[in-house]
């Protein structure tokens, strides 16, 4: 591995240059500055997945040891993905180069780089389709704005399809819907096809196919990191909760990403879920075998991501449970939402979601039967169901950042809202454009969020950091809120960079720090042991 | 260079479009078999790369979600932007296809050194949305307004809609607004490809050539209309017999028209290879022509593929031990 490098401080990665290099895109060689890319898929990984092409190799060599013949190994990937994917084919035909999701985007935003511009990621690869699958591209070459297909334009697609989180904010105002999230996704398919990934995805992915989750925790672990919460629960409230794993025959399995398992301030929104369940006297199962919601195979290709996704309905079949609750995520939501159900289903061996607390029949999900835990949650508060003491949060100033895939692959809005006003005294949007179905991504996504492009990360992040700060300076903001565990692993980092002082949280935790649970000790501290505001035991 | 090139063929399709005005005996070839030989190609072109879209299966359900979705009873749904039925979907795509919603929403990002440190702002940008929606409302007018020359009599909703496009009652003949719109709009379009630094960095030519063909027609139906007319009577003859399939070519038409026929013709026969055939593709995106039931209603993918699997046997008969020493069940003691 090459030296650590130095991330440059704010003031430098400000200032951006927005002004266009004075050569064609086409003629501009893609460049490899340390701190901005990710370190190459591993050996091992790929052999445990069967993925092709498995062997060491650095994004920073000359040589990335691709296999003869690779050229035809990708046109007919391309081939075949333009006669499974209308969104495919249409994406690469209609795209007039109005230029309107140039600068929605939050890596064009933070780079200036034109290449990041939405309309030159797709066209990377369309003026290889041009030059191969269209008429007009094999005759006319470049005035058609096609090219050759080469070794340089294969590092430019791995660096910019890893250069893009699939959050889809382009096509939100793209005329014609374009979403370069599904050119993304396709570009690293093919990519896939001759043994290009990151680490940070294969790694993941590979763990997760092995042993159930992508933190690679073994059955034993996930169990020991629970009691651990358990313990610390018992601290706070006095309350003993009695998680179990794998029972057959519990009413709910329930489904987190596995980031809730380890580390802050993922480890608090998992005992936030711990308490609610508890206080509730829910009849549900923690599952050691499915026990990652997110899926990093999505980030790979269909066919690795639907390979993951498997666990889930196998085991709710397994266990013989009626319905399933997932965990705060953005992607797994975009998976479950827009995709398990075709993968895997129908999941006729479950039942329509009922909530067994408010008798709410859960109709938006009577196909997957699969529920939102901030829906679970905002219906319960509607009914009163919840003793809930918000000034236990009075001494936080909560915003609430929308994650890409829950918004805009789901529309997931209101629900985790209604949530943070019913537990939080103090809550402040941050700007209308930033925000719900135009938020912007914490710059880690789709398995960016790795430490060697700290850099790319930190400039990805900044339109979500710098909004952050509008309402940091504006009405004192000091926590950021949000559902979803990559965003728990990414923002603090974003905030300690940009916004230093602003923390961040999951909802559940704040949710479970105003939950009043029967029984309980006067709390002294919050879930992360701090002093709870005027009840300050340790001064 | 990438203008350059569009503009010479341009001028390069004027100069064979003149000669072909010029030379009578080329006429019944520039005023009869090209605009057939257009007309075909635009047909079949668009149909073949229709079904050839239509070919391709959706395999999953991706709309694009722009509001909040359908769940709870109390929380009010975005039935537009985030679509449960096919009313919504209709709604939707109708909203995009007539009013251009989405570009209506776009914003201007702008980067500015504030007094703590940098400022990202997004302010409201309509001109492009403006501009489009002039440009493709004049072009869709005018096509109708074309009409009066294909049929006989001249159906009353193309009367009424000329004299709306001429209300203004300025010059003999009347000048139509669309006119006026479509030159000022196909102008603005054009000139931002020049003077944004970042839309100039994505143009191809193959954006520039259609901006070009269609000012050159504009500008071609202008002249003819009111500096270098034509006998309007032979133009109408042409072509009621090109519509009937009774082609004639009556004499004495007048230059202009067959220049001007000529450029539509190449835009028409240009148009199902190009980027122009967004105008078939907005209607079969499937970000925006989905309905949003995703946990509702299964979504079938024709070609569900097979996938090799990790199952649970295999990952207890990997963990069993473990599992047990942290007292969670197994299957097989």
């Amino acid at each position: 591995m090459a030296p650590k490098v130095k991330l440059p401080k704010p003031g430098e990665l400000s200032k951006i240059d927005f002004k266009t290099p004075a050569t064609d895109w086409m003629d501009t060689p893609v460049e490899f500055k340390p701190g901005t890319f990710c370190w190459g898929s591993k050996e091992k990984d790929l052999l445990t997945l069967g993925l092709p092409n498995p062997r060491q190799w650095s994004p920073a060599d000359e040589d990335w040891k691709i296999p003869e013949g690779w050229e035809t190994t990708i046109l007919e990937g391309m081939a075949e993905r333009l006669s499974k994917y209308r969104s495919f084919k249409i994406f690469m035909d209609i795209c007039v180069r109005c230029g309107a999701c140039a600068d929605k985007c939050h890596f064009y935003i933070a780079t200036g780089d034109p290449k990041n511009m939405p309309v030159l990621r797709a066209e990377l690869i369309r003026s290889v389709y041009k030059k191969y699958f269209t008429k007009s591209g094999k005759f006319l070459g470049r005035l058609a704005g096609a090219r050759e297909l080469d070794m340089n334009v294969l590092k430019e697609w791995w660096s910019y399809f890893f250069q893009c989180t699939e959050c889809r904010r382009c096509s939100v105002f793209c005329p014609y819907g374009i979403d370069q999230a599904e050119v993304t996704i396709i570009g690293r398919e093919l990519l896939n096809l001759v043994g290009l990934n990151i680490d940070w995805i294969s790694g993941p992915a590979a763990a997760c196919y092995m042993k159930g989750n992508h933190l690679g925790l073994e059955p034993h672990a996930i169990a020991g990191n629970i009691e651990s919460m358990v313990d610390d629960i018992e601290d706070i409230t006095g309350i003993r909760v009695n998680p179990t794993f794998n029972r057959k025959g519990a009413e709910i399995m329930f489904v987190t990403p596995s980031g809730d398992l380890l580390g802050e301030p993922g480890i608090q929104t998992c005992m936030g879920y711990l308490m609610l369940f508890h206080e509730l006297g829910l009849d549900y199962t923690w599952s050691t075998y499915a026990s990652e919601g997110g899926n990093f195979g999505f980030f790979t290709s269909n066919d690795m991501a639907k390979r993951l996704n498997y666990k889930i309905y196998a085991e709710a079949k397994r266990l013989g449970v009626k319905y399933i609750i997932g965990g705060e995520c953005g992607h797994m939501w975009r998976v479950l939402n827009q995709y398990m159900d075709t993968w895997h289903g129908p999941a006729d061996f479950l039942e329509v979601p009922v909530s067994p607390i408010t008798g709410t029949v859960f109709e938006n999900a009577k196909s997957t039967k699969m529920i939102h835990i901030s829906e679970f949650t905002a219906d319960l508060i509607k009914h009163n169901k919840l003793n809930l003491d918000p000034t236990r949060n009075d001494h936080l100033k909560v915003t609430y950042h929308d994650s890409c895939n829950p918004s805009r692959g789901m529309g997931l809005l209101e629900e985790p809202r209604e949530i943070i006003k019913a537990v939080c005294n103090n809550f402040y949007e941050m700007p209308e454009n930033t925000i719900r179905e135009k938020t912007f991504c914490c710059g880690s996504g789709s398995g960016l969020n790795a430490s060697e492009n700290m850099e790319q990360r930190m400039r990805g992040g900044f339109p979500r950091a710098n909004a952050v700060k509008y309402v940091k300076e504006k009405h004192g903001v000091n926590m950021l809120a949000n559902i979803c565990a990559v965003d728990r692993a990414a923002l603090p980092a974003l905030m300690d960079y940009w916004n230093p002082g602003v923390g961040v949280t999951g909802v559940t935790e704040l949710v479970a720090n105003a939950l009043v649970m029967k029984g309980e000790k006067e709390r002294t501290t919050n879930l992360r042991f701090e002093d709870l505001p005027g009840k300050g035991g340790n001064e | 260079m990438k203008v350059l090139f569009s503009f010479l063929a341009v001028i390069l399709l004027i100069l064979v479009a003149t000669m072909g005005a010029f030379i009578t005996n080329l006429h019944f070839v520039f005023g009869i078999i090209i605009p057939y030989l257009a007309f075909a190609m635009f047909v079949g072109g668009f149909i073949y790369r229709v079904v050839k879209w239509g070919r391709s299966p959706v395999p999953f359900r991706i709309p694009t979600t722009i509001g909040q979705q359908k769940s709870l009873p109390w929380i009010k749904q975005n039935k537009i932007e985030n679509p449960t039925s096919a009313f919504g979907v209709i709604v939707r795509m109708a909203m995009e296809v007539l009013f251009f919603r989405s570009l209506f929403r776009n914003t201007k990002t702008e980067l500015r050194e504030g007094q703590n440190g940098p400022e990202l702002s997004y302010g409201s940008a309509k001109w492009l949305w403006l501009g489009s929606l002039f440009f493709h409302w004049s072009f869709l007018i005018i096509i109708i307004r074309h009409l009066r020359f294909f049929l006989e009599p001249i159906p009353f909703a193309v009367q009424i809609l000329e004299s709306v496009d001429g209300m203004l009652q300025i010059g003999l003949p009347a000048i139509y607004l669309t006119d006026a719109f479509i030159l000022v709009a196909v102008t603005y379009l054009f000139l931002r490809r020049i003077f944004v630094p970042q839309v100039k960095y994505i143009s191809l030519p193959a954006d520039f050539f259609p901006l070009f063909m269609i000012m050159s027609i504009a500008i071609s139906g202008i002249l003819m209309r009111y500096f270098y007319k034509v006998d309007l009577v032979a133009v109408k003859q042409l072509a009621i017999g090109l519509a009937t399939f009774q082609p004639v070519l009556p004499t004495g038409i007048g230059p202009m028209f067959f220049i001007h026929i000529f450029l539509v013709s190449i835009l028409f026969a240009y148009f199902p290879m190009s980027k122009l055939m967004h105008m078939g593709g907005i209607f079969m995106s499937p970000t925006r022509n989905m309905i949003s039931n995703n946990r509702m209603v299964r979504h079938i993918n024709p070609w569900n593929p097979e996938v090799e699997v990790h199952t649970y046997e295999q990952y207890e008969d990997e963990f069993r031990e473990k599992m047990k020493k942290a007292g969670i069940p197994v299957e097989k003691e």
